[in-house]
């Protein structure tokens, strides 16, 4: 069976749940080898979740140049390894950092690439939802080997476990791939919850909040449930909540199990984003927003009455 | 400063967009088409760069002919000139023969910066940048939310958008540069701008001109083909509650008969 290459996304070696996603889909269609690129010393975090998702290779790349270049030390390694390797695909997570390395991947092996599969066949026909969703297409890479960008929450992980070869990998980087320096990381704002694009359950606000201190409420249900905070387009905007979690099209595209509407009218921009979610649900004043057009539950009302009681009760729930 | 900015004439948002039914490109001739809205970003960090430090900005794009009404709208922004790569073989390019062919184009020009944006609406792949600095061979600066250009020591900076903050991340020039939306306001055209624009330098080449390879472009290139499209089922709408008061309530019992609580 031909190798399938599946680039681990972690944060400083914690695996994230896309990986586990990726080695699920990479059993269908060949061996899942997991090619690790991170800084030294972080693989060791990662192994044993490798092995429990059944990878049967790890390709091991640890090098301060991989962690503190933008783009180009990633898209070195991964290519060279596609070149030795000969794979059957490599997949990657659909994340800002790793969709930029597949294109390179892509480009530097003469390959096709296909961004944002939520499915992907056997016969390595991928799935794509265009146009905000409202087109699918099917598509299939016909020149060199087929890199697909897999959005994360589109696999549902199942274990298997496995005592993955490991190989450690030869890195050495080129200068001119060594071009944008990592000279700091700031982190603004660590919430301690879920990540947007992994998380089951999502709670976004919108313009209906009105203020940037209302946010504590969508906040506050989000807790509850566990959830990832998200924001439409029109609040971060106004500068009420932060860009990186502002979902629609020019931002995260997610699907969860569950996504609460908070406020928000469900314009086309935003239903860009996260019309694939299993449920939604939205709370909005207007009868008239576009929300309650492919709502699963919708409610007409005032959030700011709706949204403490719906927490309320779900506290209740959890404590009952 | 040598400044290059791409654009991208792309569907209007708000217009229904679809397929050729013919070859799978996405349907060009059917609907309103605009300058991609992320791309204004791009041209206004174009225009802050030139002011803040002199030079001259050129728009480069690649497209049909009706896409000139794109390159106007970045020349009546203030752009100083433009070139058009346009050529019926370039027709169904993907983003990695689009690259190439951008990457081609902009060689010629010796930038010292190129600016491009996060991703334009219609493909929403979000690599040009990513594909531009791997063709060129250039630093890659995207998913910048600032950026920060300083001539006398041949550096540009930015702020690298994160999922928990920002990475600070710097290159020597020549580099390329993808900016986020929030980075400025982009300027409306003026009046003034408007009539100055149809007299800017505007070069036309086609792909012959450009020294493409006619075999690597267009969807005779394309190194990846669709099977199958059709429309996605409609999402119906489901049960629509007005708030009685104890509208918290039943969500909360929708969201239990549903098992997610």
């Amino acid at each position: 069976m031909a190798e399938v290459l599946v680039l681990v996304e972690h944060a400083d070696g914690e695996p994230k749940k896309v990986t586990a996603e990726l080695l699920t889909l990479a059993r269908t269609l060949g061996e899942p080898s997991a090619v690790f690129l991170g800084a030294p010393g972080t693989y060791a975090k990662a192994k044993e979740y490798l092995a429990q998702y059944g990878a049967a290779k790890v390709y091991v790349a640890e090098s301060d140049d991989i962690a503190s270049y933008v783009g180009g030390p990633a898209a070195e390694v991964l290519a060279k390894l596609v070149g030795e390797t000969s794979p059957a695909a490599v997949l990657v997570a659909a994340t800002a950092d790793s969709r930029e390395v597949a294109a390179r991947v892509a480009a530097k092996t003469e390959s096709g690439l296909i961004w944002d599969a939520t499915a992907l066949s056997a016969d390595l026909v991928a799935t794509q939802g265009i146009f905000g969703g409202s087109t699918i297409v099917t598509s299939k890479v016909t020149k060199g080997v087929p890199v697909v960008v897999v959005r994360p929450n589109s696999t549902a992980p199942e274990a298997a476990s496995s005592t993955p070869a490991e190989q450690t990998v030869d890195v050495a980087i080129s200068d001119a791939a060594k071009g944008a320096k990592i000279v700091d990381r700031v982190v603004e704002a660590k919430s301690g919850r879920p990540d947007l694009t992994e998380a089951q359950v999502v709670v976004s606000g919108g313009r209906g909040l009105g203020a940037a201190e209302h946010f504590a409420l969508v906040e506050k249900l989000a807790d509850t449930l566990g959830a990832a905070v998200g924001a439409s387009r029109a609040a971060t905007d106004a500068g009420w909540y932060p860009h990186q979690n502002q979902v629609g099209q020019t931002g995260k595209t997610v699907s969860p199990q569950l996504y609460i509407a908070v406020g928000i009218s469900g314009a086309i921009q935003h239903r860009a984003g996260m019309q694939t979610s299993k449920t939604i649900v939205a709370v909005n004043k207007d009868p008239e927003a576009p929300i309650f057009e492919f709502a699963d539950y919708g409610l007409v009302g005032d959030l700011f009455n709706v949204v403490p009681q719906l927490t309320e009760a779900i506290e209740k729930r959890k404590a009952g | 400063m040598n400044i290059v900015v791409t654009v991208k004439q792309v569907p209007d948002t708000w217009a229904e967009k679809k397929l050729d039914a013919a070859d799978k490109t996405v349907d060009r001739k059917s609907v309103d088409n605009v300058m991609n809205e992320m791309d204004e970003y791009g041209v206004e960090e174009a225009l802050k760069i030139k002011e803040a430090h002199g030079g001259e900005v050129t728009v480069v794009t690649m497209g049909p002919a009706k896409a000139v009404e794109t390159i106007r709208k970045a020349l009546s922004m203030g752009a100083d000139k433009a070139v058009h790569l346009t050529d019926d073989s370039l027709h169904g390019s993907d983003a990695l023969a689009t690259s190439a062919a951008l990457a081609k184009v902009i060689s010629t020009l010796s930038p010292d910066i190129v600016i491009t944006s996060s991703e334009a609406s219609d493909a929403r792949g979000g690599v040009i940048g990513a594909l531009l600095a791997e063709r060129l061979g250039l630093p890659q600066l995207t998913q910048a939310r600032k950026v920060t250009v300083d001539p006398g020591a041949s550096k540009v900076t930015i702020e690298r958008l994160a999922d928990n903050g920002y990475a600070l991340v710097e290159a020597s020039l020549p580099a390329v540069v993808g900016v986020v939306e929030k980075i400025n306001q982009p300027r409306y055209p003026s009046f003034k701008g408007i009539m100055a624009a149809k007299k800017k330098p505007l070069t036309t080449l086609s792909a012959a001109d450009a020294g493409l390879d006619g075999a690597a472009v267009g969807l005779a290139g394309a190194a990846s083909a669709v099977v199958t499209s059709e429309p996605a089922p409609p999402r119906s709408s489901g049960t629509i509650v007005k708030d009685e008061g104890d509208g918290g309530t039943k969500v909360a019992e929708f969201l239990a008969a549903q098992k997610l609580i």
